[in-house]
This record gives C-alpha cells, sequence and structure tokens, in this order.
C-alpha cells in the first residue's frame, strides 16, 4: 500500500501546565476508516487540531498527506485543497443557508463535489430557506459535514461527526462514508458512538488520558472469546461453576449479583453453566450468552467512556 | 485541474484571485443580509446628514457650503463605521464563532481573507456612499469635480481604517472588540476632527488630532468635495503611513481561531 494518509508522531498538546495530549502516535492508511475513541478529556479533539493545523503542538511530528505540519500547526493552502475537515464545534457561519454556505467552501477548492447533491444524501434539503442559526443540532452536524466533504478530499478529519445525529442520519452519514472510503479517501473519525466504530472502522485506535491504549481492528478489541453473563444470588459460591470451565476460564462477580464467565465458546461449556445456573435460582432472562460488546471492551481499558 | 493548460505559477495566482474575489462575494452577501450593519452603515450616516443638513447643532457645517460640508463629513463618518467599527466587529466575532477556524482549514490563505474581506468592505462601503450621495442629492446637491478626488479618498481611507479593524480584531477578545471599536468610532468622529473640526477643538486635543487618520481623512473629503481639489499629501501621508501600521499589526495578530 501507499505511504499512509496521515502519520502522528509521539505528540505531545499541552494547554499551559495541563498536558492534553502525552506522546501519541496514530497512523491513517488510505481508503481506511481510523476510529479515534476515548472518554470525553482523552485528548482526540486536541489530536485532531493538531493535524489540521488549528493548534499549536509542544513536540512530536505530524506529517498529513507526505507533509510535514510545521510546529506553530499552520498547514500549507496546497496541502489544504485535499483534505477536509469537520470541527466539533461550530464553524458554520450562523446567517447563512445551508447550500450557499457548501457552495461557498466548494468555491474554494479545485475539484469539488455538487453541493446540493451532497446535502441531499445527508438528509438537509437544499433548497431550504431555513438559516443554520435555526436549525438542530443534528441537522448542523449534517451540513458540517457537507463542509468536510465537498472539496472531495483525499483525507478527511471528521470530529464527532454523529453526535445529536438520529439513527436515521447516522445511516446516511456511515453510507456515505463508507463510498468516500471505497474511493480510496482515508478518513480520521473521533467518536462516542461504538455504533459508528463497529460499522465504519476498519482501524480503532482507544485513547485515555492523551497516549494510545490500544489500537487495532474491530475483532481485533474484541476478541472471539466468547462470555456468558448473568446476575443471581449474592455472593455466590462459585468453586461448582469453576469447575465446568475449561482451562483458562474465569468467572468474576464484577458487580455485586452480577457474573462475567469468560472462555465459555463450547456449547457442552455453556450447558453446564446453564445447570449451574438453575440449581441457584438464575432465571433465563438474566442470563446472556456471547461476545463482548466493544463498548465493554473499551470501558475496561479507559475506566469510563 | 480547472487550468489544465497554464503553467503552475499562473494557476497559482488565478486560483488565489478566484479565491479572492469568491470570498468578497461572499463577504458581500453576509454583510449585506446583517441588519445591524446596514444601520450602521447607512441609516446612520444618512440620520447624521439629515442632522447636519437641517439643523444648527454643529455651526461649523452652516455656510454657503453647508449640504456639501454635510456630505463629505458623512462619508467620512461611514469610511471610520464600516471601514473599522463593523469590520473589526464582524471579524471578531466570526473568530468567536468558529467560522474563521472552519475557513483555516480549507485552501483559503489568509491573505486571500483579508483581500476578500477588503474588497467586500470597500464594495458596501460605495454602495452606502451612493445611497448618503443619492440623499444629498434630493436635498439639492450637485456634484462637482472634486467627485473623483471623493472616491480616490473613500479608497484610501477604507484601506487604512480596514486595516485598523482587523488589527483590532487580532488583538482583543470578541466583547471587548465590540466595546472598543464603538468606542472609539464615537471618540473619533467628536474629536478626531471628522464632525467637530480640528479648528474648533480645545488646543492640546486639537494637536493629538491633527495626527490621526480621522482628521486627515475629513479635512482631505472636505477639499475635494467642498473645494473640489485633490488632497494635500501631508493627508495621504497620515492615511498611509497610519495604514501601513495598521497592516502591519493586522499581519502579525490575525489569527484563524
Amino acid at each position: 500500500m501507499s505511504e499512509p494518509a496521515l502519520v502522528v508522531r509521539d505528540l505531545v498538546v499541552r494547554y499551559g501546565a495541563r498536558t492534553a495530549v502525552a506522546a501519541l502516535s496514530v497512523t491513517a492508511a488510505r481508503g481506511q476508516v481510523t476510529a479515534v475513541v476515548g472518554p470525553n478529556g482523552a485528548g482526540k479533539t486536541s489530536t485532531v487540531e493538531a493535524c489540521v493545523g488549528l493548534r499549536r503542538r509542544s513536540s512530536g511530528d505530524v506529517t498529513v498527506l507526505g507533509s510535514e505540519v510545521p510546529v506553530d500547526g499552520t498547514l500549507t493552502p496546497r496541502v489544504r485543497e485535499r483534505i477536509g475537515v469537520m470541527l466539533q464545534d461550530g464553524g458554520l457561519y450562523a446567517t447563512a443557508r445551508p447550500l450557499e454556505l457548501v457552495r461557498h467552501v466548494a468555491g474554494l477548492y479545485p475539484a469539488p463535489a455538487d453541493p446540493a447533491e451532497l446535502l441531499e444524501r445527508l438528509g438537509i434539503d437544499p433548497q431550504t430557506r431555513t438559516t443554520i442559526r435555526r436549525m438542530s443540532g443534528g441537522e448542523q452536524r449534517r451540513v458540517a459535514c457537507a463542509v468536510a466533504l465537498v472539496g472531495n478530499p483525499e483525507l478527511a478529519f471528521l470530529d464527532e461527526p454523529t453526535a445529536g445525529l438520529d439513527a436515521v442520519g447516522r445511516r446516511e452519514f456511515h453510507t456515505l462514508v463508507r463510498e468516500r472510503v471505497e474511493a480510496g479517501c482515508a478518513v480520521v473519525l473521533t467518536t462516542h458512538l461504538m455504533d459508528d466504530v463497529e460499522r465504519l472502522a476498519d482501524h480503532v485506535v482507544v485513547v485515555a488520558g492523551g497516549r494510545v491504549v490500544r489500537a487495532g481492528t474491530v475483532a481485533d478489541l474484541v476478541g472471539d472469546d466468547e462470555s456468558v453473563a448473568f446476575r443471581g444470588p449474592l455472593h455466590a459460591d462459585l468453586s461448582g461453576l469453576v469447575a465446568v470451565l475449561p482451562p483458562g476460564g474465569t468467572v468474576v462477580e464484577d458487580t455485586p449479583g452480577h457474573y462475567l464467565v469468560t472462555g465459555a465458546a463450547d456449547p457442552m461449556v455453556l450447558s453446564a453453566i446453564a445447570a449451574w445456573c438453575a440449581q441457584h435460582g438464575v432465571r433465563t432472562a438474566d442470563l446472556t450468552v456471547g461476545r463482548r460488546t466493544l463498548e465493554d471492551v473499551v470501558i475496561s481499558l479507559v475506566g469510563e467512556l | 485541474m480547472s487550468n489544465p493548460g497554464g503553467s503552475p505559477s499562473t494557476a497559482i495566482t488565478s486560483g488565489a484571485a478566484r479565491r479572492v474575489l469568491h470570498q468578497a462575494g461572499w463577504e458581500t452577501r453576509l454583510l449585506l443580509r446583517n441588519g445591524e450593519q446596514l444601520l450602521l452603515t447607512i441609516a446612520i450616516p444618512v440620520g447624521i446628514l439629515l442632522a447636519l443638513a437641517w439643523t444648527d447643532l454643529v455651526p461649523s457645517v452652516a455656510g454657503p457650503d453647508r449640504l456639501s460640508t454635510a456630505l463629505a463629513t458623512v462619508l467620512s463618518v461611514t469610511v471610520i463605521s464600516s471601514g473599522f467599527t463593523s469590520l473589526a466587529i464582524a471579524t471578531a466575532f466570526e473568530r468567536r464563532s468558529g467560522a474563521l477556524r472552519l475557513l483555516g482549514t480549507t485552501p483559503l490563505r489568509r491573505s486571500e481573507l483579508l483581500g476578500g474581506k477588503l474588497l467586500a468592505t470597500g464594495a458596501v462601503m460605495l454602495v452606502a456612499a451612493a445611497v448618503t450621495t443619492g440623499v444629498a442629492v434630493l436635498l439639492g446637491w450637485r456634484p462637482t469635480t472634486g467627485a473623483a478626488w471623493a472616491v480616490v479618498v473613500l479608497v484610501l481611507g477604507t484601506a487604512c481604517f480596514a486595516a485598523w479593524g482587523i488589527a483590532l480584531a487580532g488583538l482583543l477578545r470578541a466583547e471587548a472588540v465590540l466595546a472598543v471599536a464603538n468606542g472609539l468610532f464615537l471618540v473619533l468622529i467628536m474629536f478626531g476632527g471628522v464632525i467637530v473640526p480640528v479648528s474648533s477643538l480645545p488646543a492640546p486635543v486639537a494637536m493629538f488630532a491633527r495626527t490621526l487618520p480621522s482628521d486627515a481623512l475629513a479635512e482631505a473629503m472636505r477639499v475635494a468635495i467642498v473645494g473640489g481639489r485633490p488632497p494635500s499629501l501631508g493627508m495621504v501621508a497620515v492615511l498611509v503611513g497610519w495604514g501601513a501600521v495598521g497592516a502591519i499589526i493586522a499581519g502579525r495578530t490575525f489569527r484563524w481561531s
């Protein structure tokens, strides 16, 4: 594969005494979605801002589309012609209507997409007379997304693109992003919604405290470890249950009365667990079998989300 | 891509020129849509024109050249209100709302943004000057040979004050810009030689006022419209000098976010 669209190496961003990003490294390949997830204050937005030239970095190297980003952050207009940015907060002219704003931004790029078509794809009526100021938060996110993609970027930074978007809006967004990515665009996406990550991400970077705590594909992160969770009596004697588990299987009471069994992929083992549960008064409705969710994994990695 | 046959340097230049004009069109549209802006650039100057033409609030305006003097004064007020005050406030609030941050991620260079803003300010100024002059004509004023010089002074003054508008927007927070830009506007038109001529001000104030671009602008405008003559080199030098300093500060302090 050709050189990555974005290479961030040991990025440090400080605000006075506070360190927002502490030696973070991330690479975004062309034709892939790289999702950066983590709790509020993890350093996601600071990282994006340092990459797009809106934030001075304290140290580290950032290379965008093969060009080294200067320390003061400013990207050359030549590079800016090839990227698209959706900022987390505002940035939209409040008194403008969506189509005129997207058209204006399109006019700044050498080979833009059709503004009306793009807005339509994102569920915004291009003919609307409503000003951006009067639109809902979700609608404003859709307009901001159109602004980011209208220049047909090779690399798009989308900072919490689905915040406030309804389910239909998220589907429209996912489809559009997938299309762009299949056409070769690299997308760097920050989000709190695991739905976005599961549907879009080729590569997931979990960030906490300004550092990468885990990176890989969704499958890498979730693992293929089947688990069983159930609610039962408080502080049950688990020795009988441990006895039926294969080597390496564990069972823990992770919160009082809530049990998590791992290493139980085999249906024979499952039936033994079910038998144990029957003896201990666990109802069927209190028993769940399946893979850990991505959210569970991320929460276990960062402690919160 | 729009210029496959051109050399790279022509492509860059034409791209830059296109972006400046594109941005200027956008800024002009936003300006003309903004009610407060129109009040400041058109309604207030017209009000001042009527007040000067019909009342004796400012004795120096009275006399045979009353209407010419009033028009010259009002055009100077317009240059300061839209070239400086409105531009500073609009730029500062665009920065606060993040609109400038957004533009900072597009191919628009900052010189292109500032060029676009300057052109848009000039365009709105010409509309405002046309309206004010139209009202003066309705009141009985007839253009003189100095009208062409007045346009030159208008352009020079706008460039000078716009540089300071951008500089102020880069120096302070949005709320402070709002207060300072309006405050300076009032001080300049009252004590900077615009409405009250420097000769009618107390001596120490007058000495200071003579060094200000507002006095050079107002004096040059009166010389052009009332006297039908070109501005003196001294007036031009004051406007260019202040403009150059403003432009340097603007260039150093301008930030996208």
